[in-house]
């Protein structure tokens, strides 16, 4: 894992006291709320609909167990007991108190955390494959890029006020775990004919009220331009980016409109100028930071075998444990989806016990997903059934992931101020109802947000809901055929939309047409691009 | 009847305006009829609520209950966690808010 060098910890040090004047000026009425607001923002200090919320940075989902136990720590001392995984790979506070916001940021940069980059108009934290370094199907580790890339973008005076919000991520296989297409710049690290690795980078994706599939704008840019291209990248989106509309400032707008062919010419064009300005990092720095990502000294000569004679064990294993690139060990994925629970909750307690299995089994690293989840990434194989067990007893060894019940919820109305309907409540009802089918129904990624700014990913989903304000009463849009996967695709409205209890009937109907219509071996996803939408529809809605 | 709700600057608490303060509790909110904007610009200055905003809310026998369902899930807690609502002992809480 990366460290901080002086000039990093030096940043973040200088940031806390910063926005400690700031509050401190705040509270004393030296400023107004007007003028408050952009600096607590830039901070991760959002007002949601109970109290302020902070939104700590996690770094392309990567930490260590004293990181992890720093978020138990902050959730234990300053929230209520809990801390909220997003799908941003970030985890959210509910119930900060202003007075003590600069208190948990320097607690946080103890153990190089902030919450930079996780609000406003510049470049997001990065995020990226949360089986980077380990996966099986892996060309390369895509964490020096993104860690380069965090470098980059931190306070870059030019990128610091774009058109809306910039969110970048990377890749290093084929499998794509961190829906690279549907970021504002998506970078998968890829082998050409040659055999040479570069990076296949895709513009312009994004969910939201105009949600895209990005396309690929270049599809071999070389590793030691890396830097300069995304500079040009950002350049003719910070110089034609929409300003005048915040509804058509995202990048995707600019390259829907002048097309992706005109985008590409415009920042190779740029590029030819900004390639002379020796912005890309020297090798030597790339190979400072790669450093930081060496695989870990694996253990040889490891047995393959795993005692699969406990039953829930061997559902958990052959549902939440992927293949690792380095034999005798394994990736277990710890689901924060219990049936009937909030997604990507988890309880001070639970997040002090992931650590301690960090640290104890999976050399001292952890993963944040996209989809919630925790990830142990380097598990001997030997371990898993231990792994398990201290997971079953604290509520963390739900066998469901990428199953109907390991649903990717945004907080909704429940806290967020922007929410027009409830998102948590319904998760759970789904949850429940399907938690005896699941496995039977194999892959179906359900989604769910509570509005249109599309956090929980509906356009994703397999299955995905959006919660609308119809006159006042919260209101369930169902859509069908999304993904975010390598087969990137936006799901499409099924049609009039459902009250609470009737949109988990509505999605038990899809999935009755599901089972009736599959053959062998196909998902849900891969039923409904077969047959269409009008089986779906007309069993819905009769 | 239209009521007072911003949120406490330093501790973010949502707050209700109860006539002679502000109250935690919207079983204490009063009606501030046609004064919300200059209540409302008074005690911000004062820096006593940050983003106070007058909502409608009808009077009914448990007191006002806000026309919007965002702002009775503001008054009550997140529908999700019953142990964190203002009231966990009040058991029509989930009614009041649907
Ligand atoms: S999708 Fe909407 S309701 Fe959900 S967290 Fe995002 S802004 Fe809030």
């Amino acid at each position: 894992m990366y460290k901080y060098d002086e000039y990093d910890q030096a940043i973040v040090d200088a940031r806390v006291e910063e926005f400690r004047d700031q509050v401190r000026r705040r509270l004393a009425g030296e400023i107004s709320e007007d003028q408050f607001k952009p600096l607590r923002l830039m901070n991760g200090l959002y007002l949601q609909l109970h109290a302020y919320m902070l939104r700590v940075a996690i770094p392309y989902g990567t930490l260590n167990a004293t990181q992890m136990r720093m978020l138990a720590h902050v959730a234990r001392k300053y929230d209520k007991g809990y801390g909220h995984f997003t799908t941003r790979q970030n985890i959210q506070y509910n119930w900060i108190k202003l007075d003590e916001a600069p208190d948990i940021l320097a607690e946080l940069a103890t153990v190089e955390m902030h919450a930079i980059q996780t609000s406003g108009n510049c470049i997001r934290n990065i995020s990226s494959d949360q089986f980077a370094g380990a996966a099986a199907d892996e060309v390369e580790d895509p964490r020096p890029w993104a860690e380069l890339l965090r470098q980059w973008s931190t306070f870059h005076p030019e990128f610091t006020y774009l058109p809306r919000k910039f969110k970048i991520a990377v890749i290093g296989a084929e499998e794509d775990r961190a829906a690279v297409k549907l970021h504002d710049i998506g970078l998968q690290l890829h082998r050409n004919d040659a055999g040479e690795v570069g990076f296949r980078v895709f513009v312009g994706g994004g969910m939201g009220r105009t949600p895209m599939v990005a396309p690929v704008i270049r599809d071999f840019l070389p590793k030691a331009d890396f830097l300069s291209y995304m500079e040009a990248c950002l350049r003719v989106y910070n110089r034609y980016g929409r300003r005048d509309n915040i509804y058509k400032a995202r990048i995707k707008i600019l390259v829907h409109e002048i097309g992706a062919a005109e985008y590409a010419r415009q920042v190779e064009e740029e590029w030819a100028h900004v390639k002379t300005l020796g912005l890309d990092a020297p090798a030597a720095e790339f190979e400072r930071i790669a450093a930081f990502f060496a695989p870990p000294a694996f253990e040889t000569g490891l047995s393959d075998t795993i005692d699969r004679s406990d039953p829930d064990f061997a559902v958990w294993l052959d549902q939440n444990v992927s293949a690792h690139k380095a034999p005798g060990y394994a990736v277990v994925t710890i689901s924060l989806k219990p049936t009937g629970g909030i997604p990507g909750d988890a309880t001070a307690d639970q997040i002090d016990l992931m650590a301690d299995l960090a640290e104890r089994y999976s050399l001292d690293e952890l993963r944040i997903t996209h989809a919630q989840n925790v990830v142990l990434p380097h598990v001997r194989k030997a371990d898993l059934y231990a792994v398990w067990q201290a997971l079953d007893a604290s509520g963390l060894a739900a066998p469901n992931l990428d199953l109907i019940g390991d649903i990717i919820a945004c907080p909704g109305l429940d806290y967020c101020a922007l929410a027009n309907a409830r998102s948590i409540p319904l998760a759970q009802k789904i949850s429940q109802r399907f938690a005896a089918t699941q496995h039977d129904l194999g892959e179906l990624k359900l989604k769910i947000s509570g509005c249109i700014n599309a956090c929980g990913h509906h356009h994703a989903g397999h299955i995905g809901i959006l919660g609308v304000d119809r006159k006042g009463v919260e209101n369930y849009q169902l859509l069908l055929g999304g993904s975010a996967a390598e087969d990137a695709s936006l799901g499409r409205i099924t049609g009039p939309g459902f009250d609470e209890d009737g949109v988990v009937d509505a999605i038990e109907r899809a999935v009755d047409t599901y089972r009736s219509l599959r053959t062998e071996g196909e998902r849900f996803l891969d039923t409904y691009r077969r047959v269409g939408m009008a089986p779906f529809k007309e069993a819905i809605y009769g | 009847m239209k009521l007072l709700t911003g949120n406490d600057l330093a501790t973010g608490d949502v707050i209700w305006w109860a006539g002679d303060g502000w109250s935690r509790h919207i079983a204490e909110a009063v009606d501030v009829g046609p004064h919300a904007e200059t209540l409302a610009a008074v005690e911000e200055a004062a820096r006593r609520v940050n983003g106070p905003y007058a909502i409608d809310a009808t009077q009914g026998p448990e007191g006002p209950r806000p026309a919007h369902i965002k702002d009775r899930i503001r008054a009550a807690g997140p529908t999700v966690r019953a142990d964190l609502a203002i009231r966990p002992a009040d058991a029509n809480r989930g009614e009041w808010v649907i």
